[in-house]
């Protein structure tokens, strides 16, 4: 896709999923955090979860999409795959710290502390550090190919920790809790909750969506600023 | 396919693989380290060390709970359910979600009789998450 088509043709569709995500995450988080029963045994403290949840899912997602565009950057050299990867790692790390945040605030009601070193906690703290990584690598490369390439390999590598998140509660002892959505069983969590926590989780894709692409709008247009539909589209000459 | 860009996935699918083999390795030599607690039957059968800061895990005993009426002391008893009971004295506030047939991890030193003395008591909390109504519904189905 040429980048002025891409350029032209995404306003609408950022405008779009910001609607939709913002509309989607104000009613799950009002509806969870003021129209739904207290925890049994947590209280109120359980709500967190519905922000916790979402930033931690997208977190994954976010990094298994980077990996992806890895691969089709390394193999076809895409450009578009990494102005992808370039948007998406600042996203990515703001949400896994939302995530890291969150779960430290619900941890010291629930467990009695703020943090422990058990495997999913560290396996997600890793991803807080590849998405640093590579927004740092980036930065540290002066050559955009290069620089792309670089941090292509390190997304790819790095993807080997998704598994381990997913999987260190069930693997290892941990303090956290298994995972109580999933799709092979039915689940664990009261639909009075999971109706709500569904919506947020739907609605943050769609707006991390919304930001990823604007974010992508931006560096399409820097990336770009010697060309005449740029320089004719910011009115510079 | 070019054969340039086969290559090119090649060499991923080796880098990725290699990768994970690695990690995965280490992550089995690593286990004992990885593993947060240690579980009921391995305090019963002397495979968490004696005198060290360890941290062992189970779910806490019905009617096991006994605070002494002086001070902090609270002694309960951890099991796995399978029938590896050991018991714990702790001295300290309990967190708010400790509670009998919950999980919960103590820090803190085996000794040589298996009485763990803890210094620190975390709440474990299961996957179930129950509006209050529903949770008297189950129990009131499931005695």
């Amino acid at each position: 896709m040429s980048p002025e088509i891409f350029f032209r043709g995404s306003l609408m569709w950022v405008y779009c999923l910001y609607l939709i995500g913002i509309l989607g995450l104000s009613l799950g988080t009002i509806w969870g955090l003021f129209f739904v029963p207290p925890e049994k045994f947590q209280g109120d403290s359980f709500r967190i979860m519905f922000i916790h949840v979402p930033a931690a899912h997208l977190s994954q997602i976010i990094y298994i999409g980077i990996a992806v565009a890895g691969v089709v950057y390394i193999v076809w050299r895409t450009k578009m795959a990494d102005v992808f990867m370039a948007a998406a790692a600042p996203v990515g790390l703001i949400t896994t710290g939302l995530a890291l945040l969150s779960g430290i605030v619900w941890g010291k009601p629930t467990w009695g502390t703020w943090w422990v070193w058990d495997a999913r906690t560290i396996s997600v703290l890793i991803l807080f550090f590849l998405f640093f990584g590579q927004i740092a690598l980036r930065q540290a490369v002066s050559r955009p190919e290069r620089a792309a390439f670089a941090v292509s390999v390190l997304a790819i590598v790095g993807a080997i920790n998704i598994p381990i998140i997913k999987y260190s509660v069930e693997w290892f002892t941990t303090l956290h809790q298994p995972a109580s959505i999933t799709l092979t069983r039915e689940s664990a969590i009261s639909m009075v909750f999971l109706i709500p926590l569904l919506i947020n989780i739907a609605s943050f894709y769609i707006y991390i969506a919304g930001v990823v692409l604007a974010g992508m709008r931006t560096l399409v247009l820097r990336r770009h600023k010697h060309t005449s539909w740029v320089q004719a589209w910011t009115g510079s000459s | 396919m070019k054969a340039v860009r086969r290559r090119r996935m090649l060499i991923l699918a080796f880098l990725f693989c290699g990768g994970s083999v690695t990690v995965a390795l280490a992550v089995v030599a690593l286990q004992q380290y990885i593993n947060h607690f240690y579980l009921p039957h391995e305090i019963l059968d002397g495979t968490a060390p004696i005198d060290r800061q360890i941290r062992a895990g189970g779910m806490v005993v019905h009617e096991s709970v006994v605070y002494e009426a002086e001070g902090l002391m609270t002694t309960f008893e951890l099991s796995d359910l399978k029938g590896s009971t050991f018991s714990v004295r702790y001295e300290g506030l309990l967190p708010s979600l400790f509670r009998e047939g919950q999980g919960a991890i103590v820090i803190g030193i085996l000794n040589e009789r298996k009485t763990f003395i803890a210094n620190e008591v975390l709440a474990k909390h299961d996957e179930n998450y129950v509006p209050p109504e529903l949770k008297d519904l189950h129990e009131a189905n499931d005695p």
